[in-house]
């Protein structure tokens, strides 16, 4: 018999309370050098400010908190144990180099404000990562100030006022496809714009005819995402910025699904006029739990005057600088320059691949996206025909008529194994199965979830309980998240134990 | 390319599977057009040893062994090892958002775990899974004010950070929140008769820093008292962490916007850093970011989950208390790990040490030149105001491998020569000694004509 190694099996581990419940006075796992200043009187030097006592602060050894984290880490899914199929999130493979040359001690320890004769190393990775994008984009400038996506799209939607402003009218409105991630309306809201809705047509692309008649002299933008949220490349384009500029607006693209893009075609050459990229998307940065990312904003010529500043500059004498002097500027949207971090990351991950492994890449994430479509055809609903890009969405009407929604199915997915793909996104598919298998899947993989995929759907023929069940196999199954938001507990207290 | 894990055959399998002739079959959707017929003009595929050598040399180049002075929001301490160990595990660098609950319990956990001690810290009885940063976690406080006072005007402190001022004035100007500054008096605190005068029934809240910008703690209980008497609220940033060690937190404000870089997060060239918002806990709902809640599941175990989701973009879309998404949960793991390492004990030894450098070298360096606000109690900063400009002293510490103190002309120009000094557990005495040595020099002369170069 052929041996089959089936992608997950039940394993013991550690289970590990609060590190609070761990604590006890007198452990210790920090140690002070000897003091080579004299001692202070710290009643003398605070007065009523000094602090007496920290509360319920831990006090534990270094190896329960070895143990601690590690045993929490192990009860985390994750790119390093397998497929991570989010769709929009682009969890790909996050290398290694990245974090060493994050660490070198020049850029780990460099401080914001040392003098820019010694910080040449910081300034030239800042410059370099900005032309890589600038060319990856296809755009003109650019600034690597957004410290994540939704502040990116902030930071692009202050350059869109400004320039219209500078126009003489900032205009009042923000056109949004209903396909759209909930962070451009919120940005849009927080720039001071009110936001109105583009209904997507029956192939679930920008309805041009609607955006022709919903097109005038009060809408600032158009805030697309290309590839769509389903996953569709917005075929008609070039006449989707040709309406918007016409009327002097400008098009704003969402660059979340940029990692179907790079190396095979430009949003600069398609029309677009700013747009933000997510290194922790395409780039590489890992996501680390909820962040940090960075959300670098990319523009045409015509916005580059009121970029953030400051912004990288030449100088005369061939070294690299800050220039704070621009006037037109929208001003600051984060302290110091950015996520730098995040730069070395995305640059390192840059030089890796070079043109031919970027390109490559972009490949390999489209021919996967659309073998897992082809592999679940038939067993799942696919809403939308439309050629796949880099992620697939199908929907759960077949399984609904069983009473098993995606969220059902997801919670099943991880009993095979993998991580949920993203479920009921976007919202134009009722219930949604939001699939991206990124670059990083090797095809045995992509069988793995395709046959656990196909088996999840035969079980809800013959008993919809399991899926409505699952996990089966995890520490905790189906959290009372009701409970947890109508009497929050936001925080361990010695009484709540 | 040695990222990518298929073959050849696999691609030509999978083509045949999917039913396509070629891979640009797959790319037919993009107008032929638009189709980039060229390589793109980015650097040439590197192996591995090539870009660690790249980069090495990037570091050599950028301030690799300076002994620095540099504070103002940005701090050097201390970072023990085990955070790099444990943050490194892939469970934590290479996990998503914890949306999916019964695959995340570790990052839950720990989030909850941070929540719990930022919490215990700011004095404060609830705390978010953090913000991107100081910046626009005080930002985001201010608008959170502003909801829920219902008024739009904002008083702030000239001592806060000018960079968070700077954040704070590029959202208010397009919500249309008028913002006022109230300086600061001889002591280096706010100028509380000023801020009398500036807080009125039409304040939706004041903002100030304690530490503030200067080194100097405030006065939050005075400044509190004016705020919450015309029913504003107060907003207290802290940009050095450190200073709960030892420093009463400000438990007269209503919300703090804390910088937790100073806890196990590396200087690196200004970010990624760590914001978080603490408040009580009558005003969560109006608290932008994630929050980890704990509950049970459906055998009645002990388990966490983001929660109070519907203030949050992905649900409310444009009625969102904010558009933040993406948070710093990797960092906060950081500070997390840093806080559970020094703990009730270490973390108050730990700032102590602070003091104890900060109060040898406010006291050197007060022999030579003068120490402005000296009297009022400051953690680990201070300010030097010299005869010479800072920048030509700079530039002559620069050669003896040292980065002295902040020039605050940039920012401050009523402040002239003055520049902003901070030491941190990590300074030596002999450090400090050679720093004063030399700035003695200077001073005790004639300003020397500026011949060198000077660095800025």
């Amino acid at each position: 018999m052929k041996h089959v190694t089936r992608k997950a099996t039940r394993h013991v581990n550690q289970n590990e309370g609060l590190i609070f419940e761990k604590s006890s006075p007198g452990k210790a796992a920090w140690k002070l050098p000897p003091l080579d200043v004299p001692e202070v009187d710290t009643a003398k030097a605070l007065g009523a400010s000094e602090r007496k006592d920290l509360g319920n602060m831990p006090e534990v050894s270094e190896i329960e908190i070895i143990r601690h984290f590690t045993r929490l880490s192990t009860w985390n899914y994750a790119i390093d144990l397998g497929m991570y199929p989010l769709g929009s999130c682009t969890m790909k493979y996050n290398p290694r180099v990245n974090e060493v040359v994050t660490r070198l001690e020049g850029l780990a320890n460099g401080h914001p404000y040392q003098p820019e004769k010694i910080s040449q190393g910081a300034l030239r990775i800042l410059k370099t990562l900005s032309e890589c994008l600038i060319e990856i984009t296809g755009m003109e400038a650019i600034t690597l100030q957004p410290a994540a996506g939704a502040q990116g799209e902030l930071t692009g939607l202050l350059l869109v006022r400004g320039y219209l402003q500078s126009k003489g009218n900032p205009r009042k409105k923000i056109l949004i496809p209903d396909s759209a991630h909930g962070t451009n309306p919120a940005t849009a809201a927080t720039v001071g714009y009110a936001v109105e809705n583009l209904k997507s047509n029956s192939a679930g692309m920008v309805d041009v005819e609607a955006l022709a008649s919903q097109m005038n002299e009060e809408v600032a933008a158009l805030m697309l995402t290309n590839p769509n949220t389903l996953g569709v490349f917005e075929q008609e384009i070039a006449k989707i910025a040709e309406i918007m500029h016409a009327k002097g607006g400008l098009l704003y693209m969402d660059g979340a699904n940029m990692n179907a893009l790079v190396g095979k075609v430009r949003p600069g050459d398609f029309g677009v006029d700013v747009m933000h990229l997510n290194l922790h998307k395409t780039f590489s940065t890992p996501h680390g739990g909820g962040g940090p990312g960075s959300g670098p904003v990319a523009v045409k010529q015509m916005l580059e005057p009121f970029l953030p500043t400051p912004v990288v500059v030449a100088k005369s004498d061939g070294t690299l600088g800050f220039d704070y002097n621009r006037p037109l500027s929208v001003g600051r949207v984060r302290a110091f320059y950015g996520n730098f971090g995040m730069f070395t990351r995305a640059l390192a991950y840059i030089m890796a691949n070079g043109p031919d492994g970027l390109r490559q890449t972009t490949e390999d994430a489209v021919l996967n996206a659309n073998y897992i479509r082809k592999g679940l055809e038939g067993a799942y609903e696919l809403p939308y025909s439309t050629p796949s890009m880099h992620e697939v969405v199908f929907s759960d009407k077949i399984q609904a008529k069983k009473g098993v929604r995606t969220m059902d199915l997801a919670k099943r997915l991880i009993d095979y194994g993998f991580h949920p793909y993203t479920t009921a996104f976007p919202l134009i598919v009722p219930g949604a199965l939001m699939i991206e298998p990124t670059e990083s899947e090797p095809k045995e993989e992509l069988d793995l979830f395709i046959e656990a995929m196909r088996s999840i759907a035969e079980e809800v023929e013959e008993d919809p309980q399991i899926a409505l069940n699952a996990p089966h196999s995890t520490r905790v199954s189906r959290l009372d998240e009701v409970a947890a938001a109508r009497k929050p507990i936001l925080r361990w207290k010695p009484s709540n134990s | 390319m040695r990222y990518l894990p298929k073959s050849a055959a696999d691609r030509e399998a999978m083509l045949k599977a999917i039913g396509a002739r070629s891979i640009d079959d797959l790319f037919s959707p993009i107008p032929a057009e638009y189709r980039l017929k060229r390589d793109l003009k980015v650097p040439r595929q590197m192996a591995e040893s090539e870009i660690v050598d790249w980069f090495r040399q990037r570091s050599r180049e950028n301030g690799d062994e300076y002994t620095s002075f540099l504070g103002a929001g940005a701090y050097l301490h201390y970072r023990p090892v085990i955070i790099d160990s444990l943050i490194s595990r892939g469970e934590f660098l290479t996990a998503y958002t914890p949306y999916q609950a019964e695959v995340s319990q570790g990052t839950l956990q720990s989030i909850f775990e941070f929540q719990t001690m930022i919490s215990e810290l700011t004095g404060m009885e609830v705390a978010n899974a953090s913000m991107y940063d100081g910046s626009t976690a005080s930002t985001e406080a201010v608008l959170m004010a502003v909801r829920l006072t219902g008024r739009r005007s904002v008083v702030v402190a000239r001592s806060l950070h000018p960079e968070y001022r700077e954040v704070l004035a590029t959202y208010a100007h397009h919500q249309g929140m008028p913002l006022s500054t109230v300086s600061f008096g001889a002591s280096g605190r706010v100028d509380l008769k000023e801020l009398e005068r500036s807080v009125t029934t039409d304040t939706a809240c004041v903002l100030i820093q304690s530490p503030n910008f200067f080194g100097t703690i405030e006065d939050v209980a005075g400044v509190a008292d004016i705020t919450h008497k015309n029913g504003a609220m107060l907003v207290v940033a802290i940009s050095e962490a450190v200073s709960l060690g030892i420093v009463e937190p400000p438990r007269q404000a209503d919300i703090v916007a804390m910088e937790a870089q100073s806890f196990g997060v590396p200087l690196g060239f200004g970010g990624p850093y760590c914001g978080v918002i603490a408040t009580r806990e009558q005003f969560v709902r109006q608290m932008p970011g994630r929050l980890v809640g704990q509950t049970v599941d459906k055998s009645g175990k002990r388990g966490f989950v983001l929660t109070l989701a519907t203030r949050e973009q992905h649900i409310r879309r444009e009625k969102a208390t904010s558009n933040i998404c993406t948070n710093q949960a990797l960092v906060a793991l950081m500070a997390n790990i840093f806080m559970t390492v020094y703990g009730k004990i270490g973390l108050r030894e730990l700032a102590k040490q602070n003091l104890a450098k900060t109060s040898y070298a406010a006291l050197q360096f007060g022999k030579h030149a003068e120490v402005l606000f000296d009297g009022t109690p400051r953690f680990n900063e201070f300010v030097v105001q010299t005869k010479e400009d800072p920048y030509v002293i700079n530039s002559r510490l620069l050669g003896h491998k040292i980065i002295g103190g902040f020039p605050l002309k940039k920012f401050f120009p009523e402040l002239g020569n003055a520049a902003l000094w901070c030491c941190t557990e990590m300074m030596t005495r002999s450090a400090i000694d050679t720093a004063v040595g030399m700035l003695a020099e200077s001073e005790a002369g004639e300003p020397a004509p500026e011949t060198e170069e000077v660095a800025r």
